[in-house]
């Protein structure tokens, strides 16, 4: 029987609720005792505050409320803790926390992993709750000893006493939970680092390599039901027709069950429910969007992109500038749609039983999900329990409550657990995309070559609006669409850059670097183009003109020195350059590329410069770069979520094409040392790639690519 | 060298194969939108089979619908979720077992073709007290970053380097007849059939590089 779950308030209301859940950057940790999570806190464990657990076996546990997709928190989170700490790293063992404000992410003040945060917002609490815990194990042996604190010191894991006598921490384990929680413990100098800023294996081997690591889809409840979906193709598509006795007949299928966001069919496993939802064959009225395709989002992008008037920079006089220059060069650039395509398809595990909801899910946003899915279930967020399990890529996607959401209420209509899996065709379809945007460019050089006048008019979908937890601030500018374009490090004296909002319908969401991502591009090619004009070397013409941004221009001079820039290169090969700051961290990247007859562009090797403060584990970082140099290829070379018909038109990974090993070029990171405080490292290294590659084909073919992915077609002959 | 007639089958290389792959997701795309055949209500329910799988060494007695792939009958019906499910259309490899000890895409076949058959799964390949020497080098070569792709890219790896023992060809060997060495060009042709959305690459083919080697030198 078909059972409509009706709601009063749409998808972006129960959104909503959720920023009643924001309560700004949190205070350092408070003394406060840690309350239960995976393993209990008893009286033979010293746990001062919710991170750090020491047992009688001198064992120490870190508890991580971040989420783990690949990005290694699981190992960065402890390493923050144990070098304050003084364990010894080998005795250090980490587990995932339950959802509790204690494990709020100090950058959000909400417990959620994204934006490059977790280091920049763990980096003095986590470093805190480590010294708290050596502080207090110090006071406690100085007590035992009958000495000063201040004789003592420690190392790996022991107090050293006079004369050398050792004590492990765990020796000291009830003594050390009768002290007071120091408020303001001494933190180390950087130079004494010990565990920080040294190449470290990952903590979450071998259950990665021996297949018994565990990942939302993995989930398994007893007396569960899989459901399988019917999506609206388009945002507020009504379903008006469905077969339901076809549906039913497939064996397995159990329930057939409406929800705001389409139609699960429920089974004895994925097959039949997959099956069941194939049967059922929803007919949609798709409303006035039953003939939305690209073309429509190109257009309404152009249109807000040329009447852009939320000003996000406005310097000097752009235009009189324009009308004394030398030289004007224009251009317009676009890219598309994107999808995060993570390895791992979307699921969630929910069962709702009375008021008590329990998830298993691998998702990047526990604190809110908590919040809204207590509204979702009608039960109270102390009530709504999330087992965050291990997430096969995030890359934004797993921020959005979407599939938390449709789990939570199918559950809550079957009246028993329910898996909620989405086809690789549903996740791809699913919406939540990078956004598409268009750029009007115009630039000016005086005859002397240097950059006189930037004008930019950005025509974009605003993320803060679909968010859920943002607004858009009151001079109209979403500052995603524009960030790494208004806020680019180039002293040009006259500038206007704008933002026109346009929404053509598909929704929208954080993809890695978000705005960055699409801006570097813009920012970056321009900027060459504008070189060009000036007929200046690209390099030079830009290190003309980051004056007022050292940190730019020296992970740019050093990344051009290490790829040999202006130095020979094999028959063909050409390099190109970018540099963008995202998230903190300031990335130059050079590309060698070649363009065969066909126009096949072939990405040979990427220097990348890194500069992101101190470091926590370097080996984490140089796998963030690369990763995210192959993450921006793919978007580069591949990436296009198009609309035809009201409908998405890729579906699997042979028309979604993404980066593979044949693709993958050498790729050298060098991380510049610094003293400065850490910035991000999941994103930064994304936005620099695309424009790197784009300026090396104009140099090898005179042909200026202007949108993504690229034109083989453009390119055929010309190298 | 060819070993035997059917090895040329095998020659085809993975890009054929995932060429092979798109054009039945095309085809199963434009069945979900076109309305199959109606079944009636009252038709008996689908065939089903009885099988024994051998998996990791360990027999298994399964009675289960034919249409089963084999993915769905390791991870749903023998709870073994270490080989994972990434597109089900034989296009990202995370799905990768041993079967008879060649490598395939367990999504892009059914449980009920594999009758008495030995199965090799992530979970099969060495024991937490002797790891597999290509798990070894994934964690010593940090060959992962989420994990997802993992069983995948190391059963796809060992069934790589015994096509490379027995001498098979790929798209990218230039003489057919030669023994092919592991360079750089054949490792990742050989393995461009497992996606890594984490752009773990390089650190995969340090890893399998180091294994090669080591097979080659002993």
């Amino acid at each position: 029987m078909d059972m409509p779950v009706q709601t009063n308030k749409s998808r972006r209301g129960f959104l909503k609720t959720q920023a009643a859940l924001v309560v700004g950057f949190s205070l350092p940790l408070a003394a406060r005792r840690a309350e239960a999570a995976i393993d209990p806190v008893d009286s033979n464990t010293f746990a001062p505050n919710a991170w750090v657990r020491i047992t009688p076996d001198n064992r120490v546990s870190v508890v991580c409320g971040s989420a783990e997709m690949g990005q290694g928190v699981l190992t960065a989170i402890p390493m923050l803790l144990a070098e304050e700490l003084d364990a010894d790293w080998k005795l250090v063992s980490v587990q995932q926390s339950p959802v509790d404000t204690a494990y709020n992410n100090p950058a959000f003040g909400m417990q959620a992993t994204g934006g490059s945060s977790t280091i920049r917002g763990h980096w003095t609490p986590l470093r805190t709750a480590g010294a708290q815990a050596r502080e207090m194990l110090l006071a406690a042996a100085a007590a035992q000893l009958n000495v000063d604190a201040s004789t003592l010191r420690t190392e790996k894991s022991h107090v050293i006493g006079p004369g050398g006598k050792k004590i492990p921490y765990g020796a000291l384990v009830e003594a050390a939970s009768k002290q007071p929680v120091p408020e303001k413990p001494a933190l180390k100098s950087p130079k004494d680092f010990k565990i920080m800023g040294k190449p470290t294996n990952r903590l979450d081997t071998p259950a990665k390599i021996n297949g018994t690591a565990k990942f939302g889809i993995d989930a398994h409840v007893d007396g569960m039901l899989v459901a399988v979906m019917a999506r609206a193709p388009f945002p507020d598509a009504k379903p008006k027709s469905m077969d339901e006795a076809k549906a039913k007949a497939v064996k397995g299928v159990q329930k057939i069950i409406t929800i705001p966001s389409g139609v699960a069919v429920l089974a004895d496993g994925y097959w039949a429910a997959r099956k069941g939802r194939d049967a059922l064959a929803v007919q949609w009225d798709m409303g006035p969007h039953a003939d939305f395709d690209s073309a429509k989002v190109t257009s309404q992008l152009e249109e807000a992109a040329s009447s852009a008037n939320a000003v996000a920079v406005d310097k000097g006089n752009p235009k009189d500038a324009a009308a004394n220059a030398t030289q004007t060069i224009s251009a317009r650039y676009e890219v598309p749609y994107l999808a995060h395509a993570c390895m791992e398809p979307l699921n969630c595990t929910a069962w709702v039983k009375g008021d008590e909801v329990t998830l298993w899910v691998g998702t990047q946003s526990q604190g809110p999900a908590q919040g809204i899915l207590a509204h979702v279930a009608e039960a109270t967020p102390a009530k709504v329990k999330i087992n965050t399990l291990l997430l096969g890529g995030g890359f934004g996607r797993r921020f959005a409550p979407d599939f938390t959401i449709d789990a939570t209420l199918l559950s809550k209509a079957a009246g028993s657990p329910v898996k909620l899996i989405y086809a690789r065709e549903d996740d791809m379809a699913a919406g939540y995309y990078r956004p598409a945007s268009v750029v009007r460019f115009e630039g000016a050089v005086d005859d002397k070559g240097a950059a006189t006048m930037l004008r930019a008019g950005v025509g974009s979908p605003s993320i803060m609006a679909a968010s859920g937890f943002m607004k858009i601030p009151e001079n109209g500018v979403d500052s995603m669409a524009v960030e790494g374009l208004a806020d680019h490090p180039y002293a040009i004296p006259n500038q206007r850059i704008a933002y026109g909002r346009a929404e053509p319908g598909p929704q929208v969401w954080f993809w890695r670097s978000v705005g960055h991502s699409q801006n570097a591009f813009f920012i970056e090619s321009f900027i060459d183009e504008m070189a060009a004009a000036a007929k200046a070397d690209p390099l030079q013409f830009r290190l003309a003109l980051l004056s007022e941004a050292p940190r730019h221009k020296a992970v740019l001079e050093l990344a051009a020195a290490r790829a040999g820039y202006g130095k020979p290169l094999p028959k063909g090969h050409v390099h190109g350059i970018a540099v963008a700051e995202s998230f903190g961290s300031y990335v130059a990247e050079i590309a060698e590329v070649s363009v065969a007859a066909d126009g096949t562009p072939k990405v040979h090797k990427v220097t990348a410069v890194v500069d992101c403060g101190m470091t926590v584990n370097p080996q984490t970082i140089a796998r963030q770069i690369e990763g995210a140099i192959c993450y921006g290829l793919s978007a580069a070379l591949y990436g296009r979520i198009s609309y035809k018909d009201g409908r998405v038109e890729q579906s699997n990974f042979h028309d979604y094409p993404v980066a593979r090993m044949t693709d993958m070029p050498k790729v050298d990171v060098h991380i510049m040392p610094s003293s400065e405080n850490p910035g991000g490292i999941g994103e930064p290294g994304t936005p620099p790639l695309a424009p790197a590659v784009t300026n090396a084909i104009f140099k090898a073919t005179g042909v200026r690519i202007r949108s993504l992915p690229i034109d083989t077609e453009a390119l055929k002959k010309k190298a | 060298m060819l070993a035997h007639p059917f090895d040329t089958i095998l020659a085809i290389s993975r890009r054929e194969l995932l060429i092979a792959g798109s054009a039945c997701a095309a085809a199963a795309t434009a069945d979900a939108q076109s309305a199959p055949a109606p079944r009636p209500a009252d038709a008996p329910p689908p065939p089903a089979s009885t099988i024994t799988l051998q998996v990791n060494g360990q027999s298994h007695r399964l009675t289960l619908d034919n249409r089963t792939s084999l993915l769905d009958a390791l991870r749903e019906h023998l709870h073994l979720t270490g080989t994972k499910k990434g597109c089900d259309h034989g296009q990202c490899g995370a799905c990768t077992v041993l079967l008879d000890g060649r490598r395939v895409n367990s999504c892009l076949t059914l449980a009920v073709m594999h009758d008495g058959a030995q199965l090799t799964t992530i979970e099969g390949l060495g024991t937490p007290a002797r790891l597999h020497p290509l798990q070894a080098a994934f964690i010593a070569h940090d060959g992962y970053q989420c994990g997802y792709c993992t069983p995948g890219q190391i059963c796809s790896a060992v069934g790589m380097l015994n096509e490379l023992r027995q001498g098979i060809p790929s798209h990218v060997s230039t003489d057919l007849q030669a023994r092919p060495q592991l360079t750089n060009d054949e490792l990742r042709e050989r393995m461009s059939g497992n996606i890594c959305r984490c752009g773990a690459y390089s650190n995969i083919a340090e890893a399998i590089s180091e294994v090669a080697g080591a097979e080659v030198r002993s």
